[in-house]
């Protein structure tokens, strides 16, 4: 019976081998996948009690652990909650987790593959593994002046604003209103998160929303930047060539023309390329939008970024869009920003910030710096060329010129800085009847040597219809944003 | 068996071994002590005070299971009591460390270790009842019937109205009194040892007489009729209990033991084909089958109630190379943790190492055993060792692999490891019996004062 028995030997061994094989893959190669499902509560429960990096604008912390008594041993704090919770977003134990809490999870839990290191040396010295920092590329005055300025005009205002250093594509303020106290989610009284989750996801004005790159608006005149650079790309335009100016323009194949805002003129029925964007003349950029066609319009939409998410550092960024196939009368209301032209402040701010660096789009990007628990860098983000000629440098320098005319003599002069040139372009742009025009501002300063472009949008300040402009509620606030990062 | 074989086997004589055995011990309770004191630290941060009394208890009883064997079965495998102590007492280990789990969150569970520590304190004593009972492991074939009636009335005593009870779904239990036990655990002893007996007597018919059909040799009716219906009788029970997993473990073991004492592969192939069709049928007219495949195929899809499975699974992710440490982790995330899926919380604190630990000290049993079969110079004694072994090597792979996700989810105990009274003393049980008859195969032949006077070679019976 010998025979038998080693053939159940080998059987037996079999067996075995399948479950050392299986076990190995289980708890070695596949335990990282299994590990980073979110219904893990052995996971969550850890990180909860683990030292969590902090999250450091400027030198301080817009988000940190501190120690407590309670089963958790460290609570998230937030200590400048409503000014900054759109970037650091919230660590919650029962929502999970958003903005750069979200995307920089690895380093700030310590789980990166960069702390692995640390990790070895704390099972060795049988302390805690500790999570890294992460340093925004956010300037804590810009952040404060856009934050102000905003609030300024009421403490529900709609808005948003996005402030880029243009020759490296890093996000110096990004702030959206309403917004919320992230300390509310990231409390260990469980009973209570749930109630401010309840209302904050009930609100009507989504406060969790970061208007800054999550949603797209109609970005009305400040898109006749686009158009314009699309014109002088063409070579068919100069800054001087007239354009068609008047008050109304004959849209083909419909009985409506486009008019003014307020049915105002242009300052004459032929007028030069500068004055038309100085006056924000609808009727010149329409014309000029039917002759270059839709094709050059959406091309040159896509060379600033229309279309595509770029935004490093940060997850949720939607695409701003142009229109796949307008017919004429479409066309000419996208070259004004109308029709369905869409784009996220964060997308604005790009196209200013693209035409102050001499045509090259530079990536944007929030995270600066990740840092071990020990503050050695461990990774520093390179700024990196998006698109090196979104439009050529004399394109560029054109743009910038008719720009500064604009704040200089046009419809932005709310923006002048005193003793700085500022290049800017105001909008304001009609969506339905029935809700209040959106409020553009897209400036950067200074024009000679930019330091900071801005876009600002105001989607609702609870003010007059009337008393609703480019000029009158978004300029203000981005100046106030240039001047606090050129002014030392 | 052949002249020159027997030779040679005259010629070599094992040793006793019985000094490696202590010493081997001695690890064992290293082992267990140790994963005791571990527990206490990881959770409480101090040894426990009742280190001393718990540790002599453990010490004191390997003691005894030692010198039983020591004066009883002197020749017997020295390996295998030690891997049982530290497999045993890691167990003890683990199961207080989930008490102390449970304790922590106040879950009114448990506590276990205690009690468990007494079943085991009555596993020794059967052990040492069997060594000192059972001299010849021999004399066990003249209860081949008894054991199967035995085995059956011990399969249907769940089913019994009174009582029998029904827990997570399969009937498998009995109560009396406040004691509750787990028949099926002991019936499985009891059918290797008729399936051993009964194929001793049989295994020539039942392998050479018979009609050949479609290529294929079936055996006379007479000589299949009782073991079949045995096999019919027993997987009825089990269907009706709802057990799967013991059902798998019986039918694979009967399959095995009838291919041993054939020497026939066809049994195989004719066997692992039903089993396919039986498992096919099953998964698609049992609805439990059916939940206990789809939680398998698919643990992370809604409403696949594979809860269990899929803590189980991350607690072992958790757990990764080389686990949280005991203490460190959250076994009793998982249900159950403490007992079918006490690999799991095994593998979130000790790791892949501690898992690979484990399985490995599950193979050396089975190796030992079949090394037993291989040497033993009686049929009867090979069958029962190689049916040990196989029941032992299923029922580790069925639970082990239900739990890993590498077969559908069954519920059997993990032999020495997890909590409950019945496998654990019944596991003790075989042990000894395998101590038995590899005893009575490794000892030196006893000396013929003639080669012609083979007939006075009696073999005592009774």
């Amino acid at each position: 019976m010998n025979k038998p028995i080693r053939t159940m030997a080998i059987f037996c061994m079999l067996l075995f081998v399948a479950l050392l094989l299986n076990s190995t893959y289980l708890q070695y190669v596949d335990a990282g996948h299994l590990n980073s499902r979110s219904d893990n509560k052995r996971v969550r429960d850890a990180e909860f009690s683990r030292k969590r990096g902090a999250i450091v604008a400027g030198g301080t912390s817009v988000a940190e652990s501190r120690r407590t008594k309670d089963r958790y041993t460290y609570q998230r704090t937030y200590p400048q909650p409503l000014k900054y919770a759109q970037l650091t977003g919230f660590y919650s134990y029962i929502y999970g987790r958003s903005g750069v809490e979200s995307s920089q999870n690895d380093i700030l839990s310590g789980s990166d593959s960069r702390l692995f290191v640390n990790r070895v040396v704390d099972l060795l010295g049988n302390s805690r593994p500790k999570g890294g920092s992460v340093k925004l590329t956010i300037d804590p005055k810009a952040q404060t002046a856009a934050f102000d300025g905003l609030r300024a005009l009421g403490r529900n205002v709609q808005g948003a604003v996005v402030a880029l250093q243009p020759s490296t594509g890093k996000v110096l303020a990004m702030v959206s209103n309403p917004t919320y106290d992230p300390n509310r989610l990231a409390s260990h009284d469980f009973g209570s998160v749930q109630r401010a989750w309840k209302q904050l996801t009930g609100n009507p004005d989504q406060p969790l929303l970061n208007r800054g790159i999550q949603e797209t608006y109609p970005p009305g005149s400040t898109f006749k930047l686009v158009t314009a650079a699309a014109a002088l790309s063409s070579g068919q335009y100069t800054p001087q060539t007239r354009v068609q100016g008047g008050t109304r323009l004959d849209l083909p194949l419909t009985s409506t023309d486009l008019v003014n805002e307020n049915g105002s003129d242009c300052g004459g029925s032929s007028i030069t390329l500068t004055q038309a964007l100085e006056v924000s003349c609808n009727v010149s950029f329409g014309s000029i939008g039917l002759k270059l066609g839709d094709a050059a319009l959406r091309q040159q939409a896509r060379k600033f970024g229309f279309g595509q998410t770029y935004l490093g550092g940060l997850d949720g960024q939607v695409a701003s869009r142009f229109p796949a196939h307008p017919d004429a009368p479409q066309t000419a209301l996208s070259a004004i920003g109308q029709f369905d032209v869409a784009a996220t402040p964060l997308q604005m701010a790009v196209v200013a910030a693209g035409i102050a660096d001499g045509g090259t789009v530079m990536r944007p990007y929030v995270v600066d710096e990740v840092r071990a628990p020990d503050l050695s860098v461990l990774d520093k983000t390179q700024p990196e060329a998006y698109r090196s000629n979104a439009v050529s440098a004399s394109v560029a320098r054109d743009l910038t010129q008719m720009m500064v005319e604009v704040v200089d003599h046009g419809t932005a002069t709310t923006a002048q800085i005193p003793g700085m040139k500022v290049a800017g372009k105001t909008g304001t742009a009609q969506s339905e009847p029935s809700r209040p025009p959106y409020a553009w501002f897209v400036s950067f300063a200074p024009a000679d040597n930019p330091k900071v472009a801005v876009a600002v949008l105001v989607e609702d300040a609870g003010v007059a219809r009337d008393a609703i402009s480019g000029s009158g509620l978004a300029a203000p606030i981005a100046k106030r944003v240039m001047e606090a990062v050129t002014r030392p | 068996m052949s002249a020159a074989y027997a030779a040679r086997e005259q010629a070599f004589t094992h040793r006793r071994r019985r000094g490696a055995e202590l010493f081997l011990l001695v690890l064992s309770l290293v082992v267990g002590i140790g994963a005791y004191a571990a527990v206490g630290l990881g959770v409480k941060g101090r040894v426990p005070t009742d280190i001393v009394g718990y540790g002599g208890w453990l010490a004191g009883l390997c003691l005894v299971a030692h010198l039983v064997v020591r004066f009883t079965a002197p020749y017997a495998d020295p390996v295998l009591l030690p891997i049982v102590a530290a497999l045993n007492g890691l167990g003890l280990a683990l199961i207080h460390r989930i008490d102390l789990g449970y304790a922590q969150s106040h879950t009114p569970i448990g506590p276990f270790a205690e009690n468990q520590l007494v079943w085991m304190t009555l596993g020794v004593v059967l052990f040492v009842g069997v060594l000192v009972g059972l001299r010849d492991h021999r004399r066990l074939q003249a209860f081949t019937y008894t054991s199967g009636l035995a085995g059956l009335v011990l399969l249907v005593l769940p089913l019994l109205p009174v009582i029998g009870t029904q827990i997570n779904g399969a009937r498998i239990w009995i109560h009396v009194g406040s004691l509750s036990f787990q028949p099926g655990e002991v019936a499985k002893v009891m059918l290797v040892l008729f399936f051993a007996g009964y194929l001793v007597l049989h295994r020539d018919a039942l392998a050479l007489a018979g009609r050949r059909f479609a290529g294929i040799d079936f055996p006379r009716g007479r000589d299949l009729g009782p073991i079949l219906a045995m096999w019919l009788v027993s997987l009825a029970v089990l269907v009706f209990q709802r057990d799967l997993g013991s059902s798998l473990l019986f039918f694979g073991l009967f399959l095995v033991m009838l291919y041993v004492a054939t020497e026939r592969p066809g049994w195989l192939v004719v066997g692992a084909t039903m089993f396919l069709a039986g498992a096919y049928c099953a998964y698609l007219f049992v609805g439990h089958v059916q939940v206990r495949v789809d939680a398998w195929l698919h643990p992370f899809a809604q409403g696949n109630n594979a809860y269990q499975l899929v803590q189980g699974l991350y607690g072992m992710a958790w757990g990764g190379l080389v686990g949280r440490g005991l203490g460190q982790g959250d076994p009793t995330i998982t249900p159950l943790g403490f007992s079918d899926f006490i690999m799991a919380s095994l593998g979130e604190e000790l790791g892949l190492t501690g898992v690979m630990a484990v399985l490995l000290l599950y193979g050396l049993i089975v190796e030992r055993a079949l090394r037993t079969a291989l040497v033993c110079r009686d049929a009867f004694g090979k069958l029962v060792a190689v049916g040990l072994a196989v029941v032992f090597a299923l029922q580790v792979f069925v639970v082990v692999g239900g739990v890993t996700r590498l077969i559908p989810l069954t519920g059997l105990t993990t032999p020495f490891l997890s909590y409950g009274g019945s496998s654990l003393v019944a596991n003790w049980a075989i042990i000894a019996l395998l101590l038995r008859i590899s005893d009575q195969a490794r000892r030196p032949l006893p000396a013929l004062g003639d080669p012609e006077d083979d007939a006075t070679a009696v073999v005592q019976l009774r």
